[in-house]
């Protein structure tokens, strides 16, 4: 019994089945990567995952808990994070205190009011939220306004920011899309280090199959809304039927 | 101290000194000079100087961190004043039930208003705010004055009549607004030379609240709530999948503004107990919008700067006329003078409003930050004038 169980799930929408009967079941504290051509259904099954959709069969449970029916916020304080295509971070703060706010969300939960609170009364969030930028190795950027910062370091910051709330689960999408080369080896071996030292199953949608066969312990290869294949690597690599997915029949 | 740091400490004292001695810096000209008419001092100006300040205060705490343009504002100003004015009928001409009722009942209200407004935001939550307050307006307006169930007392506006019960009325007691005993609008005019300075119960009333309201809005953005719902104005995306819910941060600052408003309207009906429905009309809730980004939307201060200058605009320029301006350009020659005074004509009296909208324009294109940018900016322009004076300005690498 994996960490995260998809059963059965299948979404529609109009006229295009874009998932059907979707199984899945990522092991706990492995790398799981699902790749698949462009329409195969990633995103949307990602979407189904954190809340941001409800699937119309099929159930998904963390943990043993089902996360159908859930706002995105419950879900991430479930214990899964989610990283973007494109980085999702506060552009407008700085970047001290985009590592606060999700200190601040894993201590006090969804809401709670802090008034009048002094911001730097709140040791545990500072310290925290400092340690977590010297692990990222962003220490000397923390007064930089976030949106001023390159697209690897934005990302980085995400990435850390979602690590900040000890998420069990961490689900990324297309982590390196649009990076330069050098970019996307960093963010391949930040991910290797995080899976390395920390209690934590990731889950990683990715195009690049460069980062996939680095990273990956399992994957999933989802074509046109079905999973074809689940496997090791090793045996990915050479199966036919991902073969036909990718190149078309003729290969 | 206080829980600041240096900044907003030496900002709040500022604002506090000013507020103080206001009577005195508002009126810089003796009372019989010709220049006697821009002086602002006297009372009835002060007192809406600073309950604007409030107003605007409360407005930028929602529009300011969250980004959410609310555009009914000042249906809870009216509330306010309307709760306040029941309590001088029912109570006593005492302020401070009045008061309190005023910003209890502005507080249930935007509770309401917002826990439906906020299913939406951007354009449509400014729609949302701006058919509540119209419905509110109405609703004073004409509903609720009906003579069954006489709320608001419709068009004549709600005051206080001999008639009323006034239970804690004690004898002997004049018939205007007090605290304690100490009436709101008894002045005590203090002549120094050629110079008349006016200090009022009710301005010194308003005032101390304002400098409480204002401490207490750097306390919230400088809070975690604070950062919490500037985190909402920069990327709501990210609130929700950082697991934080949006809508109660959301509706907690609409209600906290929300009783800002109703602490404006308070105070407004303590300082004259009469409330009429034109204080809800959509108008009063654009003005309250224009005066924040005016002065700097999410500025401390900018939401005070902006009250002021318009409060100031509307008082003052309103009232020059073409005899003012003849007698300023007397020296010139007689068919110049006249063309110059034809020209500035559209701009005084009634027409100030043409000379608002063109400052707002000037300053919404040129200083997106409001007034404070332009502070800062001439703050900026002294201090690096002061540096090449000196011939010690090192230039520094760009970022």
């Amino acid at each position: 019994m994996g960490i995260l169980e998809v059963k059965d799930v299948g979404k529609r929408f109009g006229g295009l089945q874009a998932l059907g009967d979707v199984n899945l079941s990522v092991k706990e504290n492995s790398v799981h990567a699902i790749i698949g051509p462009n329409g195969a259904g990633k995103s949307t099954l990602l979407n189904c995952l954190v809340g941001k959709l409800i699937p119309d069969t099929g159930s998904v449970m963390f943990d043993g808990q089902s996360v159908l029916g859930r706002s995105p916020h419950e879900i991430n304080q479930m214990g899964i994070s989610r990283v973007f295509q494109t980085p999702e971070i506060f552009g407008d703060l700085s970047v001290m205190e985009n590592m606060m706010i999700p200190c601040f969300a894993s201590r006090d939960g969804a809401f709670r009011m802090h008034a009048v609170k002094n911001m730097m009364t709140e040791k545990d969030i500072v310290e925290k939220a400092e340690a977590m930028l010297v692990d990222m190795n962003m220490a000397d950027k923390r007064h930089m306004h976030a949106d001023s910062m390159s697209r690897g370091d934005k990302r980085r910051l995400e990435i850390g920011m979602c690590l900040a709330q000890e998420p069990r689960l961490l689900l990324l999408d297309e982590p390196t899309a649009g990076m330069a080369r050098a970019d996307t080896n960093n963010t391949i071996d930040l991910l290797k280090q995080i899976s390395d030292e920390r209690d934590i199953t990731i889950a990683i949608i990715e195009h690049d199959m460069h980062v996939v066969f680095s990273l990956a312990q399992r994957i999933t290869v989802l074509a046109q809304g079905t999973p074809l294949v689940e496997d090791d690597p090793e045996n990915i690599k050479g199966h036919p039927k991902v073969r036909e997915a990718y190149l078309g029949e003729a290969a | 101290m206080l829980g600041l740091n240096k900044n907003d400490l030496t900002l709040l004292l500022v604002v506090a000194v000013l507020t103080l001695f206001a009577p005195f810096i508002l009126n810089p000209f003796p009372a019989d000079s010709a220049m006697a008419q821009f002086n602002a001092g006297y009372p009835d100006l002060m007192q809406r100087f600073i309950i604007f300040g409030i107003f605007a205060i409360g407005f930028n705490i929602l529009f300011g961190l969250t980004g959410y343009l609310s555009f009914g504002h000042a249906a809870f100003l009216g509330v306010g004043s309307y709760a306040a004015v029941w309590m001088f009928k029912l109570l006593s001409y005492n302020v401070v039930p009045a008061i309190g009722l005023a910003i209890i009942m502005a507080g249930l209200f935007s509770v309401l208003i917002g826990y439906v407004s906020l299913r939406r935001s951007g354009i449509y939550f400014s729609i949302l705010t701006l058919a509540f307050a119209q419905m509110s307006f109405a609703l004073a307006y004409s509903v609720l004055s009906n003579p069954k169930f006489n709320l608001t007392n419709g068009e004549t506006g709600l005051q206080v009549y001999k008639n009323d019960p006034q239970i804690f009325h004690g004898e002997g007691m004049q018939d205007f607004p007090h605290f304690f005993g100490i009436y709101m609008n008894s002045t005590h005019t203090m002549n120094v030379g050629a110079w008349s300075f006016d200090f009022n119960a009710g301005y010194y009333l308003c005032a101390i609240i304002m400098i409480a309201v204002f401490y207490l809005s750097i306390r919230i953005f400088r809070s975690p709530f604070g950062m919490m719902l500037r985190a909402i104005k920069s990327n709501q995306t990210r609130m929700s999948y950082t697991g934080l819910n949006p809508r109660p941060h959301t509706l907690a600052a609409f209600v906290i503004s929300g009783m800002y408003a109703g602490l404006a309207g308070g105070l407004m009906a303590a300082m004259d107990p009469l409330a009429g429905a034109e204080r809800m009309q959509w108008t009063a809730s654009g003005e309250v919008v224009l005066m924040t980004i005016l002065g700097g939307t999410g500025t401390l201060i900018g939401p005070v700067l902006g009250a002021g200058f318009i409060k100031y605009f509307e008082n003052i320029f309103s009232k020059i006329n073409d005899n003012i301006l003849h007698q300023w350009f007397a020296f010139l020659p007689d068919g110049i003078e006249d063309f110059v005074v034809f020209i500035i004509h559209p701009f005084i009296g009634k027409g100030w409003h043409l000379t608002l909208g063109i400052m707002f324009m000037l300053v919404v294109i040129f200083l997106p930050g409001g007034l404070v940018e332009g502070g800062q900016r001439i703050g900026k322009w002294i201090k690096s004038r002061g540096k090449s004076d000196d011939k010690t300005a090192t230039t520094e690498p760009a970022e």
